[in-house]
């Protein structure tokens, strides 16, 4: 890795990805900075999951180049699993295990020693006000208590890149805008944030927003600078003047 | 009671489309009882679009539930064009239309087959209510013969509403038909419930996004299993109480933190590129005191605007307090 790149959590070059005679991803090529925000946004169907799949080393793309945290897409798929965390609305915590056995089981998996799995265990539950909650099943924690110890799951093990896929759908305002907290300070200890959301207001938050329409990256810029050049009053109006031209939904 | 007093009166109670008085539901035994719609009570006029806004857990899905006659109150009652709850369910089934969260469609079934078996199991066709879904349906016919399953998430929720629609019912209940959606679709499927509503049917609509609230007619603002504001959006805007103003001086969290330990400050929170904050009207404030405050602190092109309350910033409020 040369010095340049030691700055650089994801690098794509014309990333593809094509299903049969459909292109999924068209040739999609950003650079995603050390501990920066970035907000990856586009329509349902837009090509956003499968590009997901590609960076989090689930998927192999039919062509291009990219690396995500050092680590080639197509041959180091197993070390990028490693260094990276992820956490959807969809999936995140085993509902029937407890809150201390599911710090344990996603400690235990990515490999962190048990000596230093129970301090981190512990202080994380101290952090999040959950100690007297430790031993209840997760079914039993309201969705916002839900959302911040998957998130605090997802980095649990001080990945490089977290990448977050709707972390805060269905979530009251208040408990919103206190995850958002969760991942300043994450951004601020140098881990990167690679987020999609549908909350338009959230993109205002990120230090720069790609909006992907029918496969192709077809804006990318800081929120300031996005709605200077669409001459848009909020990142809502950027978005509807992008997406509102596409051909495709999921 | 005079026959004019009468017939206003009996007026005035048809434009009543559903009625809700102090409905409860609780699940789960002893230790582990979840208290899901707590002692819930309010009226939809007929003809209008009524929110639940509220986050996941609110009580939302329990409430449509129980009011399409799914899932019996512990407590309460309710009825829908003057037919009751419980023991009028069989003809209440036949006048809503119904479309849950989770896609409810038979996915081993077309789009054409899905219509028509709806259709046929309310005893009509679909050519008889055909006018009703025809802006809908004409965007989904060229797939008519595609599988449900092998739909776009847009074109399912457009075929679901169809199916919901097909009986031609005078009240409609969507269960977060928006939810996981984009904006742009967001806004079409709205644009699509404005056109419903000119044919005359009331409209429940639940949903967790705030910006929805405001193109309904009127809504109940939800947290835990209570409503704490019911209203127009304009009134639940204009009776905001406190001062509102929008901050904004470089980096958010950055100024965030700052106002954190402004000495008049009730409450600061990120909204978009603005910070809020809120001041208490007993207050003796001015603008000028934020900006001097935030200059000291170091920042720069410190600009503070007063502004309307959101939905958003009014639900942010109750749930603070």
């Amino acid at each position: 890795m040369n010095i340049e790149n030691q700055n650089i959590a994801i690098k794509a070059e014309n990333i593809t990805k094509v299903f049969g005679d459909f292109t999924a991803v068209d040739h999609i090529s950003f650079e995603v900075k050390k501990g920066e925000i970035f907000g990856f946004l586009g329509a349902n169907g837009a090509g956003k999951t499968t590009a997901m799949r590609m960076f989090s080393g689930l998927s192999i793309p039919s062509s291009g180049t990219a690396t995500v945290a050092g680590f080639d897409v197509y041959k180091e798929t197993e070390k990028i699993k490693k260094n990276i965390g992820y956490m959807s609305q969809k999936f995140s915590l085993y509902n029937n295990l407890t809150v201390k056995e599911n710090l344990n089981f996603f400690g235990g998996i990515y490999g962190i020693p048990r000596k230093n799995l129970k301090i981190k265990r512990d202080d994380l539950l101290k952090k999040l006000g959950l100690e007297e909650e430790k031993n209840k099943l997760v079914s039993q924690l309201p969705l916002g208590w839900k959302q911040k110890l998957a998130f605090s799951v997802a980095i649990f093990h001080e990945p490089e890149i977290v990448f977050l896929d709707e972390p805060t759908g269905g979530v009251d305002p208040v408990t919103r805008r206190q995850f958002w907290n969760m991942i300043y300070e994450a951004s601020d200890r140098g881990i990167t944030i690679f987020v999609t959301t549908h909350y338009m207001d959230e993109a205002e938050y990120c230090d720069r927003v790609s909006i992907m329409v029918d496969g192709k990256i077809a804006a990318l810029d800081t929120p300031t600078n996005l709605k200077k050049h669409y001459n848009a009053q909020n990142m809502d109006d950027v978005f509807y003047e992008l997406a509102r031209g596409a051909k495709r939904s999921e | 009671m005079t026959s004019v007093v009468k017939k206003l009166f009996s007026k005035n109670k048809k434009m009543k489309s559903i009625i809700v008085q102090n409905l409860t539901k609780t699940y789960g035994k002893k230790e582990e009882k979840v208290l899901a719609v707590d002692h819930v009570s309010f009226e939809v006029n007929q003809g209008e679009i009524f929110g639940l806004i509220g986050p996941d857990g609110a009580g939302k899905t329990s409430i449509f539930r129980m009011l399409t006659t799914v899932l019996l109150p512990d407590s309460g009652s309710a009825s829908i064009e003057d037919l009751d709850m419980v023991k009028d369910y069989k003809k209440i089934r036949k006048i809503l239309g119904y479309m849950p969260g989770r896609f409810s469609l038979y996915q081993d079934l077309t789009i054409e087959e899905n219509l028509e078996f709806f259709a046929s199991v309310f005893n009509t066709t679909v050519a008889e209510n055909y006018d009703l879904i025809k802006d809908i349906y004409i965007q989904i016919e060229p797939f008519k013969d595609r599988r449900a399953e092998k739909l776009s998430g847009g074109m399912k929720q457009k075929l679901a509403l169809c199916c919901a629609l097909i009986h031609k019912p005078k009240v409609l209940f969507l269960d977060e038909p928006t939810t996981g959606v984009d904006p742009v679709s967001r806004k079409e499927f709205w644009e699509m419930l404005q056109r419903l509503k000119k044919q005359g049917i009331t409209m429940v609509v639940a949903t967790p996004y705030m910006d929805e609230a405001a193109l309904c007619d009127r809504i109940a603002l939800m947290q835990e299993g209570k409503i704490l504001s019911i209203d127009t959006p304009e009134n639940i805007s204009n009776s905001y109480p406190d001062f509102l103003f929008e901050v904004k001086a470089g980096k958010t969290s950055k100024v965030l933190r700052a106002l954190e330990n402004f000495e008049q400050k009730k409450n600061v929170y990120a909204y978009g590129e603005y910070v809020h904050l809120t001041i208490d009207k007993n207050e003796n404030f001015s603008e000028l005191k934020v900006v001097e405050y935030l200059e000291k602190e170091g920042f720069e092109n410190v600009e503070i605007n007063p502004i309307k309350a959101s939905i958003e910033d009014s639900f942010i409020r109750l749930l603070s307090h």
